[in-house]
């Protein structure tokens, strides 16, 4: 690397010879960018377009009706709600604590360097496994190994309301924990740059103070990188929230609000992808459009909620 | 070194002659596209290659997107043909400009599949359909069912009903012949290709999610295509017909039935709860728009749907699905004749 000698520093500033290609450029990037941008709104554009028939009929009391009734053209869309915000956050509920274990075994000099990249690279292998390879495995392995595990809890702790209904496999907590594996790799990769990126004199630093190297991680390292890791989490539920296929095939895809995590549920993505294809009437593909638009919401509060937190915590730090 | 190059240039010019001459032939075949039914696709598919062999010049693309998508490419005019295993409503069809001719092609059963381990040859009444996809009968030792089943021992557990979670016309012949033959499943829930089903149901996406499901809960009844039924290797239930006697489904029961079907006018049967053979089958129709834009297509599609009202009907039968009776097939040959233009 040359050293920035005076000669040096003048010639960045100089106007070069480049300079109509450098503009070529920097108007790419303006296009480019603009594209992205008109692409979001266009689609916003159509889909509010579609979604109006319903949102005229139904308006606001959408969002807190039950009924599902196709033949009668009557749609609400809080069992779609429940069922894909219930997934997301057992999913998170599963996969925080796992995903940030491994960050922290893989980040931290615990185990030797081989051993680390090996687990590392293992976990980042799971986000390439395509969602309906997910799905499929989840129907058929991962229900067989989770229904007399939660046939068991029914029979035992029927009473308690969140294990009360009699489980059948599909479900939302089988959807939620096929989700967390999903996400996993997400959280824990993330996680792992974020904790590598935390400066080296802050552990040194508290050990040196006398810590131990579980109270380093837990008061020092975890603290500061706790928005990046807010990051991850928010980056993971929003694949969980998205997530079609694999939710399709193991949520049971029943418009049903209950307190049992057995109960089969339904996903606004999983709702989308069975019935689009044949939705006819205006009003009926008037409310899959509307299912649109509140998932782009739920996604945007998500967000919002996670930069808020972020900001609130860093307040917190430095007063 | 000359020869080979003069060689090669020979054959470029073979190739590109062949090119061409395929391309003239190609100028003067006529291609239908047509859209629709998941449910006769397999049929369908053969009766192409098959109706190849006899009118080469005709080239037919089958789309199976669904029954409600067929209904809606039809409707739109996006398609030659559509395909439709539930017939088109009076609604739909005054949609379709110039008019719509229905032509049933095929007809086939639906199973009502089970999974109790250890137990074949359920036998359910009608009273007992109609209750357990209402969600009234829940459990499988309920009295009702052990009346029919003498001497077979019920266990005692929750009944899970699994239906289809997209539109289809297999939810539709199921749904309609629940109606027909239980009032209060008509008051409920009613034939319709997307029923509302009791909150809690489970729901697969197509015959293969359906029979997946119904595979993988014990516990669980469900109803999927016969030929679904066949090849997922599911236990099938007996169910009551007309006349009140118990009937597995099979390809002869089913066109038992289809045989006592009485089509009106428009061949919109719908009400198909015969009294003999197996009751719970349906019809899939080819949905015609009777002004065609290019009178070659117009010739073409009734060409068609001659040849498969008579030659491609003998393939139903290889791929389990019925035949339509062939006085009804003269009828429907005639109509797209004279209709068609």
């Amino acid at each position: 690397m040359p050293t920035p000698t005076k000669d040096n520093l003048a010639r960045r500033n100089r106007p070069s010879k480049n300079d109509r290609s450098d503009r070529l450029f920097r108007y790419l990037m303006y296009v480019a960018s603009g594209i992205s941008v008109f692409i979001l709104l266009f689609m916003g554009w159509i889909i509010t377009g579609h979604a109006l028939p319903a949102v005229k009929q139904f308006g606001w009391g959408f969002l807190t009706s039950q009924d599902w009734n196709v033949p009668d053209l009557k749609f609400g869309a809080l069992p779609l709600i429940y069922g894909t915000i219930g997934s997301g956050l057992i999913s998170l509920v599963f996969a925080i604590p796992v995903g940030l274990a491994v960050a922290i075994v893989t980040s931290e000099d615990l185990l030797p360097h081989w051993l680390r990249s090996m687990i590392a690279f293992t976990i980042e292998l799971l986000a390439s496994i395509p969602s309906v390879v997910f799905g499929l495995w989840g129907f058929y392995t991962l229900i067989p190994i989770l229904l007399p595990i939660q046939q068991f809890l029914h029979s035992r702790f029927g009473n308690i309301p969140l294990f009360s209904t009699e489980p059948s496999g599909s479900g939302l907590l089988t959807a939620g924990m096929l989700l967390a594996i999903m996400i996993l790799p997400t959280v824990a990769a993330v996680s792992r740059e974020v904790l590598l990126v935390v400066p080296n004199y802050l552990r040194t630093g508290s050990m040196a103070l006398g810590s131990t190297r579980w109270e380093t991680i837990f008061r020092v390292v975890l603290p500061n990188a706790f928005s990046g890791i807010i990051g991850a989490v928010m980056l993971a539920l929003g694949r969980a929230l998205g997530e079609t296929m694999a939710v399709t095939m193991v949520i049971g895809n029943a418009e049903n609000i209950s307190p049992s995590i057995f109960a089969p549920a339904y996903s606004i993505p999983a709702i989308l992808a069975n019935t689009f294809a044949e939705a006819q009437d205006d009003v009926h593909v008037g409310a899959l459009t509307y299912l649109v638009l509140i998932l782009f919401a739920i996604t945007l509060t998500v967000n919002v909620g996670a930069l808020g937190l972020v900001r609130l915590v860093e307040r917190g730090n430095k007063s | 070194m000359l020869s080979n190059k003069f060689g090669r240039f020979t054959t470029l010019t073979a190739v590109a002659v062949s090119v061409f001459g395929t391309q003239l032939a190609a100028l003067a075949d006529v291609t239908l596209s047509g859209a629709g039914a998941t449910f006769p696709q397999p049929l369908y598919e053969r009766y192409v290659r098959e109706m190849r062999k006899a009118h080469p010049d005709i080239k037919v693309n089958y789309q199976s997107i669904g029954s409600g998508g067929g209904v809606k490419q039809t409707i739109a005019g996006t398609v030659d043909f559509g395909a439709s295993d539930a017939a088109m409503t009076d609604g739909e069809m005054a949609k379709v400009r110039g008019g719509v001719l229905l032509i049933p092609t095929a007809g086939g059963a639906v199973s009502v599949v089970y999974n109790l381990p250890g137990i074949k040859n359920l036998k359910l009444s009608n009273a007992v359909l109609g209750g357990i996809f209402t969600g009234k009968i829940t459990n499988w030792n309920d009295p009702q069912i052990a009346q029919a089943n003498k001497g077979v021992s019920l266990p005692s557990g929750a009944i899970k009903p699994a239906v289809r979670a997209d539109g289809s016309g297999t939810s539709f012949i199921f749904s309609n012949h629940m109606s027909a033959i239980n009032s209060d499943f008509k008051s409920a829930i009613g034939a319709s290709k997307e029923p509302k089903w009791p909150s809690g149901f489970l729901k697969g996406k197509g015959n293969p999610g359906v029979a997946a499901t119904v595979k993988q809960t014990p516990g669980s009844i469900g109803y999927v295509e016969y030929e679904f039924a066949l090849k997922s290797g599911l236990s099938s239930a007996s169910v009551q017909n007309g006349s009140g006697q118990y009937v597995a489904p099979s390809l002869r029961s089913a066109n038992q039935a289809l045989a006592d079907v009485q089509f009106p006018e428009n061949f919109r049967a719908f009400d198909v709860n015969s009294s003999q053979g197996y009751p719970i089958v349906g019809l899939t129709w080819l949905l015609i728009p009777k002004t065609q834009k290019d009178p070659n297509k117009a010739k073409a599609i009734k060409t068609m749907v001659k040849w498969m009202l008579t030659s491609g009907q003998q393939f139903n039968d290889d791929l389990n699905y019925t035949s339509i009776p062939s006085s009804v097939a003269q009828r429907a040959i005639e109509a797209v004749e004279s209709g068609v233009k």
